[in-house]
């Protein structure tokens, strides 16, 4: 379970942190009137939209982080054989980079007003991360040739289910992405889909990120890294 | 009983949601069915809560009734008191406590307790509560199911889960079961988001975290854990559920089922088990922390005094909730897991066991010194300490490693959890109902009715429970169909087992006499007014009852003073609104 | 005034049930009184908790009682009060914990004299293995279980060839002679469990699990299994012997000759 120990040690310093800056030690009897540490919103829907966001990452967080524990307990056991890793994933993973890029892009060219910019980067951003999904079931279809099945043995098993479970995160965010699409061809303005753009992009990123720690792991890069995370525990 | 006049609340600007920016129902289906007002979601997710506890009251009865006379009720055989066992448990821990708490309280308390017109994202919110209704479809519908429910305990424990001497492992009870459970979270994560969001976004004006009730603290706190927590249930139902249809072996090692070699290898049956106490004990903490605070400010309200250490409250509700993720393995200490882990999950279960009891002390110091009136609401309060103070302490037997080893697994365990976890919140939830209630009707509950109702509950689960933790102690095991002949069991126990069930049913008969006063007293109660308890906090405020969709009229409230102000020396009243500007306040003076 | 009597009611009356009921835990025939004086002292400490605080609650109940005119004190919190009461909790967690942590590390060390023995759980019945006159067991294999070797044991290993197997029976065991179990099962989750033993522990398929205790009386006791392992959970029932060291010797030179003969043509 280090992972997810980890994971949550994380999340708990940040928590910490953000509690010390709430007055938590503060004696609230003692204070009366509009009190004065209360900053101002301005734009309540976005900060709303991004904190929401910000709070399901860590849940999305948590639920790779626990695949992960669960992975990293599964693989000392002596049936595990590792799954070769099909070469298509490194293309995958570039197209994924390509689409982050490229939020990116759409991101500050939405702040900049620039409508042409906006669209293109949203277009490249959808084709690459559909490209990306395409790759996914490209290494499927290439392992189950192979002979690596679900059921033969459980590092194929957690390979499907890693790779299926953050494509299904992705396809998510492609029925997001989609929709802010849809918005720009219809019109409207940069300004007003700069919300959309900029959550887009930081789930983006944070799949990618999703992305290259399953590579590393599935790549048994991580290996050393996880083997220290179950020493803290056992 | 003085209704707060709006007039108080000072020409602040709204501070918030613009109320032309709430989508406004037009038809009676979105109106009441598909409604994105939160509190119509929250009364929603509560009475589809309790009917689920309804349905597992049933169930209780049914396994009472095999354990009180084993073999006079012959419908109830081997197969269906597993399943009802099973049944009994999911839903009330998951589908009763857990969506009642954070669905229910929660979309109800927190928009009016913060100061926010509704939810930061209303139409998620919507969608959660229809994402949860169909869970519990999926769960009622393995009833329907060849094979029936699941039998294989609430804990799904893989291998026997999915194997056929199982009811359910080999038929659609598991599957139905694992699939509920994984739409459930999906569900409950939109809900969570929620939640979360609008105590972090959607303050009203002044409303700074340290000013907020414990009630919005605990929820807010149980929903966070609930969210980090819930994911690890999901991930283990995903890999069962692979295990189970796709012949995968995640938790299942080479196995001879009734003579037959399965096709299965190397998989480890520890590794469910920490998944899903992952996730079962902060469970325990997300059910019970939303109860801490509701109760603290029960007892608060009805003996007319601050909580005692307030600031203490609020960090022990932290404290407990950072530590219920570094205890799950005490669930584990007979498992077969590595016996070194029974050190380290000891002694941090035993350091939870401070903050707990910190929590108590601080109620019953409210009491001290107070002005009690025992009004239903707080009776169920007070009932609630002394069951969670026993159902505490005896968790410290079962926490503390070497002293769990002869009671695990023992009607001492059932006996544990269930005044722990099932009749604490419970009493909490009842209270809760009567507190509110006049807020959400606009009509007070019937007090003589209420009053049976707390006394037969209270005293009948404690007689229930407590000479329970004895048969545990006896050695009597959990989860048998029935004792039959054991040598170091005495006959007096199948006495106690039958007086028991008795008991039970009277308990169970009385919740009707609750549900017949919901109902009853919608028409006929006595009409409460606004705020009928002379409460501080914002939900009673409002300037209609019960509140419409926006809660706020006009304008959002500003927040002036914390939760407590209850008896201030010099005030005109023994409470001042959280939205009450005034100058006049004892306590310290100092401003800011 | 009649809900702090009530109270009261509750907080002697769970007292006094707990001195006078009959319901107590069945006489220890293990070295583990240890565990029984840790759940003693646990109930002494939580005990007066709950009386302290349900006695104090009642009190407040009738004494702060509304009446007209009262009014309630205001105190927002008193640091001294709460920090004394934390130490002082603190203090009584450790009182239990420090004990409780001392006799499981006795309880996971397991004396180098010790015999190891062999437990095997399946659905719905209990087998046993002992090691023949060489002292040992054998190696097994899940994957070896068939009709004519159930135990799944490696034919290969000389050490199980003289392996004691005791079927759906009885486990016998001697007096005063510490043992080692080394648990296992062959399809689910079971537990070993003997209340007179006072110990317990799942049997976990793919892997070995262990609990070591020394009998320190004879009689017969049964074996309980007490990890819920499908409908037949509450029939899985078993018993353990022990006997004095002389008459069971006496019989594990009967059962070693038999088992030597059942697997001997195997073996070649």
């Amino acid at each position: 379970m280090g992972s997810i120990l980890v994971f949550l040690t994380g999340l708990l310093i940040v928590a910490i942190w953000w509690l010390s800056r709430q007055g938590v030690l503060s004696k609230p009897w003692l204070e009366q009137g509009v009190a004065v540490d209360f900053t101002e919103k301005s734009d309540l829907s976005s900060s709303a939209a991004r904190t929401g966001l910000a709070v399901f990452l860590a849940v999305v967080g948590s639920l790779f982080a626990l695949f992960l524990s669960a992975y990293a307990l599964r693989m000392q056991l002596p049936d595990w054989r590792d799954v070769p890793l099909p070469a298509i994933l490194w293309l995958n993973t570039g197209m994924l980079i390509l689409s982050s890029v490229a939020l990116q892009g759409a991101r500050k060219a939405a702040r900049e007003g620039e409508e042409d910019a906006l669209k293109l980067g949203l277009l490249a951003a959808g084709v690459t991360a559909l490209a990306f999904l395409s790759g996914q079931l490209l290494a499927w279809r290439q392992l189950n040739a192979e002979g690596y099945l679900l059921a033969s043995n459980s590092a194929n098993a957690f390979f499907y289910v890693l790779t299926g479970i953050h494509g299904l995160h992705l396809l998510g965010g492609l029925i997001a992405l989609g929709r802010t699409i849809l918005r720009a061809w219809r019109g409207t303005t940069p300004e007003r889909l700069q919300i959309s753009v900029g959550l887009c992009a930081t789930y983006w990123h944070f799949m990618l990120l999703v992305w290259l720690v399953l590579l590393s792991v599935l790549a048994g890069w991580a290996g050393n890294v996880i083997d220290i995370c179950r020493q803290i525990l056992s | 009983m003085t209704d707060v006049p709006l007039g108080h609340v000072g020409p602040a600007p709204a501070a918030d949601v613009e109320d032309v920016e709430l989508y406004h129902p037009h038809s009676w289906i979105t109106k009441y069915v598909f409604s994105q007002d939160a509190k119509v979601i929250a009364i929603q997710y509560s009475l589809t809560a309790l009917s689920v506890g309804l349905i597992a009251l049933v169930l209780s009865w049914l396994m009472r009734l095999q354990l009180g006379f084993p073999g006079v009720f012959t419908f109830i055989d081997a197969n269906a008191y597993y399943q009802f066992i099973t049944m009994h448990g999911m839903m009330m821990v998951v589908y009763v406590l857990t969506a009642l708490f954070l669905g229910g309280f929660g979309n109800y308390l927190i928009p009016l307790m913060v100061g926010a017109r509704d939810m930061v994202f209303p139409y998620v919110n919507m969608l959660s509560f229809w994402i949860y209704f169909l869970a519990v479809l999926i769960l009622v519908a393995s009833f329907f199911a060849p094979g029936g429910p699941t039998g294989a305990g609430w804990t799904l424990y893989p291998p026997q889960a999915i194997l056929s001497g199982t009811p359910g492992g080999q038929d659609w009870g598991i599957i139905l079961m694992l699939v509920s459970l994984m739409v459930f979270i999906i569900g409950f994560t939109m809900g969570g988001l929620n939640y979360v969001v609008t105590v972090l976004q959607g303050r009203a004006r002044g409303m700074t975290l340290m000013r907020m009730p414990l009630t919005v603290w605990g929820i807010f706190t149980a929903s966070f854990m609930a969210l980090l927590a819930f994911p690890a249930l999901f991930v283990g139902a995903v890999m069962m559920l692979f295990d189970r249809a796709l012949g995968t072996s995640f938790f299942m090692p080479a196995i001879v089922e009734m003579g037959q070699t399965l096709d299965r290898n190397g998989g480890s049956p520890l590794l469910f088990q920490h998944l899903f106490w992952f996730f079962g004990h902060p469970e325990v903490y997300i059910v019970a922390l939303p109860a801490f605070g509701i109760v603290s400010d029960l007892i608060s309200t009805h003996a007319r005094r601050n909580i005692f250490g307030y600031r203490m409250m609020v960090w022990a509700l932290l404290a407990i909730g950072a530590l219920s993720f570094v205890v799950w393995a005490h669930h584990m200490y007979v498992s077969g897991m590595n016996p070194y882990f029974g050190f380290f999950f000891a002694t941090t279960t035993l350091i939870i066991a401070i903050p707990t009891a910190i929590k108590v002390y601080n109620w019953v110091l409210t009491l001290w010194r107070g002005d009690i009136h025992l009004n239903v609401p707080m009776l169920f309060a007070l009932a609630f300490i002394v069951t969670f103070l026993n159902g505490g302490l005896t968790g410290l037997f079962l926490g503390n490693v070497v002293v769990d080893v002869p009671l695990s697994d023992t009607m001492f365990v059932v006996a544990h959890f269930h005044m722990v976890m099932g009749v604490a919140p419970i009493l909490v939830i009842f209270g809760a109902i009567y507190h509110w209630y006049p807020k959400v009707t606009g009509r007070m509950l019937d007090d003589t009715l209420g009053k049976i109702h707390f006394w037969v509950t209270f005293l009948g689960a404690y007689l229930i429970f407590f000479p329970m933790h004895y048969l545990g102690l006896m050695g009597v095991p959990r989860r048998y169909y029935e004792i039959g002949e054991m040598s170091f069991v005495p006959l007096s126990a199948h006495t106690l087992n039958a007086f028991i069930t008795i008991v039970a049913l009277i308990v169970g008969a009385v919740q009707l006499l609750f549900v017949f006063n919901l109902f009853w007293s919608l028409r006929h109660g006595r009409a409460s007014g606004g705020n009928p308890w002379r409460a501080t906090t914002l939900e009673w405020q409002t300037p209609e009852t019960p509140p419409p969709h926006g809660n706020w009229g006009k304008e959002v409230p500003t927040v002036y003073r914390w939760a407590y102000d209850y008896s201030v020396p010099g005030a005109a009243e023994d409470y001042i609104p959280q939205n009450q500007p005034g100058t006049q306040s004892s306590a310290g003076m100092s401003h800011g | 005034m009649a809900v702090a009597l009530i109270l009261v009611v509750i907080a002697l009356g769970s007292v006094v049930f707990h001195l006078l009921s009959p319901w107590w835990w069945t006489p220890i025939a293990s070295n583990w009184s240890y565990i029984d004086t840790t759940i003693v002292i646990t109930f002494w400490i939580t005990g007066a908790v709950f009386v302290a605080i349900i006695l104090f609650m009642a009190y407040c109940i009738y004494r702060f009682r509304h009446q007209p005119g009262r009014q309630a004190h205001y105190e927002p919190e008193s640091k001294r009060l709460e920090l004394w009461l934390t130490v002082v909790t603190g203090v009584g967690v450790a009182a239990m914990l420090a004990p409780g942590l001392f006799v499981w590390r006795q309880f996971i060390t397991v004396p180098q004299d010790a015999t190891d023995i062999e437990i095997l759980g399946q659905q719905w019945q209990w087998s046993f293995r002992l090691p023949g006159p060489d002292g040992k067991l054998g190696i097994t294999d899940t994957r070896l279980v068939s009709p004519d070797n159930p135990l799944g044991i490696s034919k290969e290993d000389p050490n199980g060839q003289d392996d004691v197997i005791v079927e759906g029976g009885e486990l016998r065991l001697p007096v005063d002679k510490p043992v080692k179990a080394l648990l296992r099962s062959v399809d689910v989750i079971h537990n070993f469990y003997v209340p007179e033993m006072r110990a317990k522990m799942d049997l976990v398929p793919g892997q070995v699990s262990y609990i070591w205790f020394t009998p320190t009386r004879t009689g017969t006791f049964e074996i309980l299994c007490a990890e819920l392992c499908g409908v037949g959970h509450p029939q899985m029932r078993g018993s353990v012997v022990v006997q004095e060291q002389s008459e069971y010797q006496a019989w594990l030179e009967g059962q070693a000759s038999r088992s030597f003969a059942r697997l001997a043509p195997a073996a070649q």
